[in-house]
């Protein structure tokens, strides 16, 4: 009870605060997001009550997160920059960040602290990594497969991925390097703290096509995340990657008979970044949006809405059922202890410098 | 009468000599005519002309390396890239003062994904010096080269010294060589290890299915074309709508419509299962690869081939077809003999259309055809916007745009352009 006063006098003061200053304010913003069931969790967990607060305050939504970085490239060549915030993964705002495209945030003192007091930085602790980008999720990509085409059988590891006589029928991939030269790697033997020193020689880069090859022609690959679960529905694949909310989606919402394979899922984050350049007034509003939209709470709500797991430490606790199917959230988690018995973290830092290049070996090996 | 007769310039009505005043006239005419195309003419500038013409430029730009490290590229020219020595501190010292105006800029990143582009590891060593760098005094704080290398062992190496120094013109070809699986290396241009070939591959591919697409076009579309030509005005009509009602329907709803048609699990399987014509287990693969593009985009480009076929055939005489057969050909004679040569402008203008909107496609390829049914438009895409490198997407659009053109060319030169007819 004392607790939810705290919370609640803690709100306010954040609402009073930049409520003074609102003349100061646009009040039109431009939100950048992926559409789908994710924009609308965000929709109704952050847009809705910030614009029930400050009444007169429009938000518009753009869902072009997936071109952000070309788009932001070409309008700070253009001079005329549109959007307000824009959400994007981890490995966007670094790249957005190293250009200057995106505004530096100081997390402690623009975000809010957690509800006992612990400092903005220290709640989202190992997630902030890069100084322009404020996480909001995590999310991973997992596989799904249908339980009832896998045989009596259902897979246990990644590595079933790669076993064609154990799991005859097609899987799919997604149409990139990342992850699965990581599972390649792992399933041909590498130890998994071994897998950047492998993947970093051109033998590694072999080793792993090598493996990938052994399932070739039985892949279907992917490029947008609601694919697999299509597939997964139609029959047209037994098992295939893609993000563990649309699963989740597949499975609790519309009753797929498709089962989670957690082992070595891959997390990443995704969150907003500040576009620089932004004039003044615009900017506060932005601000001032991000303050209250990536607070402790307000993540735990999103969770309601999408099983993704909030950035903040604190947020956890907090994290209830979901707003329409009254299920608990939290075994939905990829962060969940049961799920996340053993996870891949992906290297950002390495694949921002090798990326280039392993793409160009994957896409001539995809030709092949 | 008088006033004719003098020997000086023939004077219009007023006064003025006629051949200013026609010039006058014909002058005025041109700037009528040039301010009613003006709009258009500015609107093609603006939103075609000049986009396309800085996309294109991009291909060849490589200011960026002299813009953020000037000292650096001067310092350097002093040094032989084919020795074996690394350069000597003053490019290091040169390189430090650089390094710090970029970082402090934020700029230093953007050289190294350009440099990264021909030597993959360099971009981490700028972006790791650059945060160190920022907070170096570059003035007085020497000597740089033992410095940097302690920094970033990458300094040390030669192969990063001689990547800078070759990219370091303001014009580059890299991206071209690139476009074409060349690379340009120390000792001149070097073809990339196979691991790496793939543009090659996927301009021939797309020239190749675009030549069987546009020929499958000309094969369904011709026997449409007669039929509407030669069936009467009313069911013309009806036949005509029902052409055009696919061309009417969004691309992606066709595209998709397709996938649900050809699928493992999808209808034609389906029904072909149930007719018992293949096993429930051996069903036929008809889309993730180059058949279903095909088939796909057949399809799309269907309309534009049968409606130029159809007008050029509806102004051919039906009494050329009856006056052959009077005269003794067989029904195959006087088809190929008298009306199919007719028809060849007809055809020759839906080819082009056909192709040329066959090379540049990308949509339904990307969602029908797996990795065997990809066109080079795609990986295009992919550069311009997933990779970031607007260089590589620039140079692979220039060949495509050039290519299309020679074919132009050729055509022109085979069939002749003037027999291309649109009606």
């Amino acid at each position: 009870m004392k607790m939810t006063k705290l919370s609640a006098l803690a709100m306010t003061t954040a609402l009073i605060a930049p409520a003074a200053f609102a003349e100061d304010m646009a009040n039109e913003m431009t939100l950048v997001s992926w559409g789908g069931a994710y924009q609308s969790s965000q929709d109704k967990a952050y847009v809705q009550p910030y614009v029930a607060n400050n009444p007169g305050v429009k938000a518009v939504w753009d869902e072009s997160s997936a071109e952000a970085v070309a788009k932001l490239r070409a309008m700070n060549e253009a001079g005329n920059v549109t959007w307000d915030l824009v959400d994007v993964v981890a490995s966007d705002a670094m790249r957005l960040c190293d250009e200057g495209l995106a505004e530096e945030i100081n997390h402690d003192e623009d975000l809010a602290a957690a509800p006992d007091g612990t400092s903005a930085s220290d709640d989202f602790g190992d997630l902030l990594v890069s100084d322009c980008f404020v996480p909001q999720i995590v999310y991973s990509t997992t596989f799904g497969y249908r339980t009832d085409l896998v045989g009596a059988e259902a897979p246990t590891t990644v590595c079933d991925i790669f076993d064609l006589a154990k799991f005859p029928g097609k899987r799919s991939l997604q149409k990139r390097p990342i992850d699965n030269m990581e599972w390649a790697l792992y399933c041909d033997g590498v130890a998994k703290d071994e897998i950047y020193d492998v993947l970093g020689t051109d033998e590694g880069v072999t080793r792993a096509l090598n493996k990938l090859d052994t399932i070739k022609d039985s892949v279907v690959w992917w490029s947008a995340g609601a694919e697999t679960p299509q597939l997964l529905a139609d029959g047209e694949v037994v098992m295939g990657s893609t993000f563990n909310g649309r699963l989740f989606s597949a499975i609790a919402e519309q009753n797929q008979p498709i089962g989670m394979l957690w082992d070595m899922q891959s997390f990443d984050l995704d969150g907003w970044i500040v576009p620089a350049g932004l004039p003044a007034d615009r900017k506060a509003r932005a601000m001032d949006f991000l303050r209250f939209a990536t607070d402790t709470q307000r993540l735990a709500d999103q969770a309601a809405y999408i099983s993704y797991g909030p950035a903040r430490a604190s947020s956890a606790p907090l994290v209830g059922k979901h707003a329409e199917l009254g299920i608990e959230m939290a075994p939905h988690m990829p962060t969940d202890p049961a799920n996340a018995g053993n996870v891949h973290t992906y290297d950002y830092e390495w694949w921002a410098d090798n990326r280039d290049d392993i793409d160009a070996k994957f896409q001539a090996w995809l030709v092949k | 009468m008088s006033d004719t007769t003098q020997n000086g310039p023939m004077l219009a009505a007023d006064g003025t000599p006629l051949k200013r005043s026609l010039a006058k006239a014909l002058r005025m005419q041109k700037i009528r005519a040039l301010m009613l195309i003006a709009p258009l003419l500015l609107f093609i500038l603006v939103t075609f002309i000049l986009p396309v013409g800085d996309m294109l430029f991009r291909s060849v730009d490589n200011r960026i390396v002299q813009d953020v490290l000037p000292r650096t590229v001067v310092a350097l020219e002093s040094w032989d890239a084919s020795s074996s020595e690394l350069p000597d501190e003053a490019v290091f010292a040169a390189l430090a003062v650089d390094l710090k105006a970029a970082a402090e800029l934020k700029v230093h990143t953007k050289v190294a994904k350009r440099l990264n582009y021909e030597n993959p590891g360099l971009s981490s060593v700028f972006r790791k010096s650059g945060r160190k760098v920022r907070k170096w005094d570059v003035e007085n704080e020497g000597p740089y080269k033992e410095r940097l290398i302690d920094l970033h062992d990458g300094w040390g190496d030669i192969e990063l010294w001689r990547t800078i120094k070759t990219y370091s013109g303001t014009r580059t070809m890299g991206y071209f060589l690139n476009a074409v699986d060349l690379k340009l290396g120390a000792e001149g241009v070097e073809v990339r290890p196979d691991t790496e070939r793939i543009y090659n591959t996927m301009l021939i591919r797309t020239m190749r299915m675009s030549l069987i697409i546009t020929f499958s076009c000309i094969m369904l579309g011709y026997p449409i074309a007669w039929l509407l030509a030669n069936i009467s005005n009313r069911n013309a009509n009806l036949l005509l709508i029902l052409v055009l009602l696919p061309f009417w329907t969004s691309l992606l709803v066709r595209t998709s419509s397709w996938k649900i048609l050809l699928q493992q699990q999808g209808v034609i399987n389906d029904m072909l299962v149930w007719i018992g014509l293949v096993g429930d287990d051996n069903r036929l693969v008809l889309i993730n690869n180059e058949l279903g593009t095909i088939i796909a985009m057949t399809h799309i480009l269907l309309p534009f081939m049968i409606l130029p076929m159809y007008s050029v055939m509806q102004t051919i005489q039906p009494s050329y077809l009856r006056a052959a057969k009077s005269l003794g050909a067989t029904n195959w004679t006087a088809f190929w003999r008298v009306y199919f040569p007719q028809t060849v402008p007809g055809i020759g203008a839906g080819s082009i259309l056909v192709f040329i909107l066959a090379v540049g496609y990308y949509i339904t390829p990307a969602l029908v055809g797996g990795t065997k049914g990809t066109f080079i438009s795609n990986l295009i895409a992919y550069h311009i916007s997933t990779s970031g490198n607007w260089g590589l997407g620039a140079a692979l659009g220039a060949i495509l745009l050039a290519v299309v053109l020679v074919l132009y060319w050729v055509y022109d030169k085979i069939v002749g352009i003037d027999n291309v007819k649109l009606g």
